[in-house]
């Protein structure tokens, strides 16, 4: 069960990243607390992806802060130092790229790519290490005996079920995803959908995940934020926005969207 | 259980001119705990409305909703998310839910949203899906591929997995049959037993009068410039 | 100009004491990739340059030589490195490991023990053990800075997974100090346990431009999982010359209709052990 706690698991405040005299984003803030689901809807050029990668540590923001629950306390991500940064990103959150391929070693094996996080936070037992990545296959959809094929050999859907499976194994707090479905058949976004929520709901997860695509924010997002230009323009209760969007921009976003 | 005062709701169409259509205004109405309340109107009265702004789908622009002792109107995403699985069930209209999702998963759901073991969750759905008269052979199957009425039966099962202590029912009966609509009432006299806040649209009479305790019209709360 | 005014060694003095510097810095770092500003030397890469440039800087006029070229001193490689540092620094030469007091290696650690007043130059061809997985150099020096080598039992985790058992065979990676991760160049697994050892050992990649030592007595582990400790592996035969079962031997293919034999690979190993009287299965009576 999903205990109510009264600290967020990730504060942003004051983001802001320009590029040269354009704006990348400008002073976003939310609370992010355990277990939601943010998604982060907007055109391209809308500077959702800009976000992504400053509130993940890809990029450097010009201003704001990043606090993430460490311990019970918030602290700044933007300040800790390089290996504790690269060290969270190994364990407590995990980044789901669109592109599976920049996701994944495309050269080592499905089983090595799950087992690549055990590995790095310092499993040395090739027989547990083996057991946890099959164990993660199996939960993603992938059979036991494509466990020694290459991504290579995988359609794009199981290349996306497997980067999900490599970055879940060490059970991290916080997930980036960036268009996660995007690429992807109808049909096989569909089931990769029902994977995550499932996921989200048994890990309690916390997601941020950034998309153009209104239908899947509203399967998968609590809450949602809507950008333009830079700006949140918009943020509320996934339902609520699409269905009683306040500003112009979001009624012009929710009524291009074609209904099938 | 449900409180809603002087409420109000207007839409503005940025895109069209800004154009405001105003829908309901000073809309007030209590539902007890056991009581079983309709809302009547007309079409476009804001039957609909009302009740998506009791669950947060709709923002009020003034008045105060509350459910339970917990205030709606105004909340932040995570105090509407909380309530809506702790306390506040709602069975729309029509189903939404992700694609090619096992119908006995989609019911089973809120139950484990609110911590039930897989098992116990889904012996749940089964017996709901079971009363409701959808056949065991399409329960492993996406209910996107369903009639309207086994689409319907389904949310209702959905609607009625958690033992919410307030619901919110928009169209429970329409296109069920006669035996269906016979469960449903029954589930809706089941949960009044157990001393849940239930407002509804029914446009069946027959409905309305076999379960409901007494009607509010929505028509009273029309805007004066309207 | 008189001899004087050259430098011993064929290197000019700002190269040796850029070396130099370098070396120390390594021996200083244990297992550490120092950079320095390799030159072009009388050969090509891949033929040592780098340990050249390394046994150049390191040479004094009292050292005795030794070059083996996969245990052998009689190799085409091997011997034009000697005659190289005969003619250039005037140095003496040997073939018996004991007497050396430097030694240039291409994949092998002779297998009479080292002592505390040897020194072993490796010759490198590729000295980043993450380069398998990792082609960004701005990546894998973080990783060694950070000491993120979660990636290096990826390597090993992928052969097992393929053959069953940890097949890499030679450049088998190490673990120095409990610090940096190492590859020991091309030398065999079967001479990893011997990194551990009295004499100082320098490597030298001279394409790669990076040198990086062991000081004597330094500690060495090679990874492993614990349910797939190590295994240093050894030849199924004795050697056909010296009989010997403890160096590690070349397969020797004698004819065209499959015959075969199997002989140390290390040369003065094998001789030494033959003028003692030990003798194998196709040795002269």
């Amino acid at each position: 069960m999903t205990t109510v706690t009264d600290t967020p698991l990730l504060r942003v405040r004051g983001v802001t990243k320009r590029y040269g005299a354009r704006l990348g984003c400008g002073d976003v803030g939310f609370d992010l607390w355990p277990g939601e689901v943010l998604g982060i809807v907007g055109e391209s050029g809308s500077g959702k992806s800009t976000l992504l990668s400053c509130l993940a540590g890809h990029l450097e923001p010009d201003a704001g802060e990043v606090l993430f629950d460490m311990d019970g306390g918030l602290c700044d991500t933007l300040r800790l130092s390089e290996p504790e940064r690269r060290r969270m990103r190994r364990t407590d959150w995990a980044f789901v790229h669109q592109h599976a391929r920049d996701g994944l070693r495309m050269g080592v094996s499905a089983g090595g790519n799950v087992g690549e996080r055990l590995m790095a936070v310092g499993a040395r037992n090739y027989g547990d290490i083996r057991a946890r990545a099959a164990d993660w296959l199996n939960r993603v959809e992938i059979a036991a005996e494509r466990m020694d094929d290459r991504p290579t050999a995988f359609s794009g859907g199981m290349q996306q079920r497997l980067q999900i499976a490599r970055n879940l194994v060490t059970g991290p707090r916080l997930v980036f995803m960036d268009e996660p479905t995007g690429g992807l058949d109808v049909s096989v976004q569909a089931r990769l959908l029902d994977l995550l929520r499932g996921l989200v709901r048994e890990m309690g997860l916390s997601a941020v995940i950034v998309t153009h695509d209104l239908a899947v924010v509203r399967l998968l997002a609590d809450r949602l934020m809507v950008m333009k230009d830079g700006r949140v323009v918009e943020q509320g209760l996934t339902d609520q926005v699409l269905d009683d969007p306040q500003h112009g921009y979001t009624q012009l976003l929710v009524s291009s969207v074609l209904q099938v | 259980m449900i409180d809603c005062k002087d409420v109000t709701k207007r839409f503005t169409l940025h895109n069209q001119g800004g154009a405001v259509i105003e829908v309901l205004s000073g809309a007030t109405l209590q539902v007890a705990p056991g009581e079983c309340v309709a809302l009547t109107g007309a079409s476009g009265a804001g039957k609909s409305t009302l009740m998506r702004m009791i669950h947060g789908n709709y923002l009020a622009e003034a008045g105060r909703i509350a459910v339970g002792g917990v205030q709606v109107s105004g909340a932040d995403p995570r105090t509407v998310l909380r309530l809506r699985r702790d306390t506040l069930g709602y069975v729309s209209q029509f189903l939404r839910v992700v694609p090619r999702v096992p119908a006995l998963d989609v019911v089973a759901e809120p139950l484990l949203a609110v911590g039930w073991a897989p098992d116990a969750a889904r012996d749940r759905a089964a017996a709901l899906l079971t009363r409701l008269n959808v056949p065991a052979a399409l329960w492993d199957l996406g209910p996107s591929t369903f009639s309207g009425g086994e689409q319907q039966r389904v949310n209702i099962a959905r609607g009625f997995a958690h033992d919410y202590p307030a619901l919110l029912l928009d169209e429970p009966t329409a296109s069920l049959d006669a035996t269906n609509r016979g469960v449903v009432l029954a589930l809706i006299e089941e949960a009044k037993a157990r001393g849940a806040a239930i407002l509804g649209i029914f446009h069946d009479v027959e409905a309305r009068a076999a379960v409901c305790d007494r009607e509010v019209d929505v028509g009273a709360f029309r805007p004066v410039a309207a | 100009m008189t001899e004087a005014a050259y430098n011993f060694a064929y290197l000019d003095e700002q190269t040796k004491r850029m070396i130099r510097r370098a070396i120390l810095k390594g021996l200083a770092v244990p297992g550490y990739q120092v950079p320095f500003a390799s030159r072009e030397m009388p050969m090509p890469y891949g033929w040592g340059t780098g340990g050249v440039q390394v046994t150049a800087a390191t040479l004094v006029p009292e050292d005795r030589l030794k070059v083996i070229d996969q245990g052998a001193d009689d190799t085409t490689n091997a011997v034009s490195i000697r005659k190289f540092f005969q003619r250039t620094a005037g140095v003496a030469t040997t073939e018996a490991t004991r007497e050396a007091t430097v030694i240039q290696t291409r994949h092998r650690i002779p297998e009479t023990p080292l002592h505390e007043d040897q020194i072993l130059v490796y010759q490198v061809p590729i000295p980043e053990p993450l380069r398998f997985l990792e082609p960004r150099e701005t990546e894998t020096r973080k990783m060694h800075a950070l000491e993120e080598y979660g990636l290096m039992h990826v390597k090993l985790y992928e052969d097992i997974a393929r053959h069953g058992t940890i097949a890499t065979a030679y450049a088998y990676p190490v673990k120095v100090e409990g610090r940096y991760v190492m590859d020991p160049s091309p030398i065999p697994r079967f001479d990893n346990p011997k990194l551990e050892s009295p004499a100082i050992q320098l490597f030298g990649a001279g394409r790669e431009q990076r040198i990086y030592a062991l000081p004597p007595h330094t500690k060495v582990v090679s990874l492993d999982f614990e349910d797939h400790p190590f295994d240093p592996s050894r030849a199924d035969h004795p050697c056909a010359l010296c009989g010997a079962t403890d160096s590690y031997m070349d397969e020797v293919i004698t004819d065209d209709a499959g015959g075969r034999m199997f002989l140390c690979s290390d040369t003065d190993y094998c001789s030494t052990r033959q003028k003692k009287g030990h003798r194998g299965t196709e040795s002269a009576a």
